[in-house]
C-alpha cells in the first residue's frame, strides 16, 4: 500500500496523461528527486529520477562536481539504505505485483544468482558513472548511457505513454526503442517467475544504496536471546537472504516480511541503534507485562 | 567509542545534506530541473 501510494502521489500530474495536454510536468517540483528510480519523463512525473539527474550532471559539456544529486543520494543512502526499494520504488512494486501471478516460480541456483548479483554493481561504475563521466561526442558531450541504453522504467513510464500521447514522437521509432522494449518485456516476463530480478540483478540505484546498509540510520537487528534459529525468516525472504545471519545484508530492501514471519519478533528495525517497534508488538509487551 | 559509532551515520547524513544543500545553492537544482521539464528522448528510447 504505502509503495502503491507513494507510486501514485510521485506521478499525479493527471494533466500530462491527457492527449493534447502539455505530457509532462513543468513546475518547480522537478528540482526535487525521488528517492526511487522513477523516469522524469513520464507525463505525470512531478520528481525527477535521481539516476538519470545524476548522469545528466556528469555527462554535462561543462563538468561540475554533482554536489546537489550526489548529496541527495548520499543522505538517502546513510538515511535508509535499501528500504526504499522495499517501501518507495514503483517499479519494485510493479515486478512484486507481477511476482504474485499464480505460476511456478523459479529459484536460480546460488552458483549463477551470487556472481548475477554483482552485474548491478558493473552497471552502476560503468553505465551511470563511468561512460556519462568519460566518454564524450565530437562536441564534448557526455550521454546518459543507463538511461539510453538499459533503464526498462524509462520505457515504461516514459516511452510507451509518450510515442502513444505525441504523433510526432512516432516516426522516430528505431532500434534503440525496439532494443529497450526487448528489455522492459524480459522484465515483466522474468518478474513473473523470478522475485524482482531487475532489483537483484540490474538496477543501479539499488547498488548504489546497498553500499550504506551496514551504516544506515535505519537498520535492522536481531534478537539473539529471543531468535529461535526456526530459519522461517529466510524461508520468507524473496531476495534471498538469511536475515538472522546478516540482518543488514547488501541485498536484503527491509520489506519487513521477515518480521511478518518470525513467530517470536526476534528481527526488528532500528532507527539510530533504537529499535522501532510496531504498535501491536508495543500493546503485546505491555500485555505480558500485566 | 561505541557511542561515537552510534552517531556517526547521522554525522555523514547531516553531512551528505550539507553537500545536497550547497549544490542546490550553486544552481545544480536548477540543472535538475532543466533537464527534467523536457522529454528525454535517450530515456525513452530515441537516442
Amino acid at each position: 500500500m504505502v509503495q502503491l501510494g507513494w507510486g501514485l502521489l510521485s506521478n499525479a500530474y493527471v494533466q500530462g496523461f491527457l492527449p493534447g495536454g502539455p505530457n509532462l510536468y513543468e513546475g518547480g517540483l522537478k528540482r526535487v528527486c525521488v528517492p526511487g528510480l522513477n523516469c522524469y519523463s513520464c507525463p505525470g512525473a512531478l520528481g525527477s529520477c535521481p539516476v538519470g539527474a545524476l548522469q545528466n550532471a556528469l555527462s554535462a559539456r561543462r563538468l561540475k562536481f554533482p554536489f546537489y544529486v550526489l548529496g541527495y543520494l548520499l543522505a538517502i543512502g546513510m538515511l535508509a539504505g535499501r528500504l526504499i526499494c522495499g517501501w518507495l520504488c514503483i517499479f519494485g512494486l510493479i515486478q512484486e505485483l507481477l511476482y504474485k501471478i499464480p505460476t511456478p516460480k523459479l529459484k536460480i541456483p546460488e552458483k549463477i544468482d551470487r556472481p548475477l548479483r554483482w552485474l548491478k554493481y558493473i552497471v552502476l561504475a560503468v553505465l551511470v558513472i563511468g561512460l556519462p563521466l568519460f566518454w564524450r561526442d565530437e562536441f564534448g558531450s557526455g550521454a546518459p548511457f543507463f538511461c539510453e541504453y538499459l533503464c526498462p522504467v524509462g520505457t515504461l513510464q516514459g516511452g510507451i505513454p509518450q510515442v502513444l500521447l505525441n504523433d510526432v514522437l512516432r516516426p522516430a521509432l528505431g532500434w534503440l526503442f525496439r532494443w529497450k522494449m526487448a528489455i522492459l518485456v524480459l522484465c515483466v516476463l522474468s518478474s513473473i517467475f523470478i522475485y524482482r530480478p531487475f532489483c537483484k540483478y540490474m538496477c543501479p540505484l539499488g547498488a548504489f544504496y546497498s553500499l550504506f546498509q551496514r551504516a544506515s540510520i535505519v537498520r535492522m537487528k536481531v534478537d539473539a536471546t529471543a531468535c529461535t534459529d526456526c530459519g522461517k525468516c529466510a524461508k520468507a525472504c524473496g531476495m534471498n537472504v538469511d536475515p538472522h545471519r546478516t540482518p543488514n545484508s547488501a541485498e536484503c530492501i527491509r520489506c519487513g516480511e521477515c518480521m511478518k514471519a518470525c513467530p517470536v519478533h526476534a528481527l526488528k528495525y532500528t532507527v539510530a541503534g533504537k529499535e522501532f517497534r510496531k504498535r501491536e508488538e508495543k500493546k503485546e509487551k505491555q500485555y505480558e507485562r500485566t | 567509542m561505541k557511542e561515537w559509532r552510534r552517531w556517526l551515520p547521522a554525522v555523514c547524513f547531516i553531512a551528505a545534506l550539507g553537500l545536497c544543500i550547497y549544490g542546490a545553492a550553486t544552481g545544480q537544482a536548477e540543472d535538475v530541473l532543466r533537464k527534467a521539464i523536457r522529454i528525454c528522448m535517450e530515456c525513452i528510447g530515441l537516442g
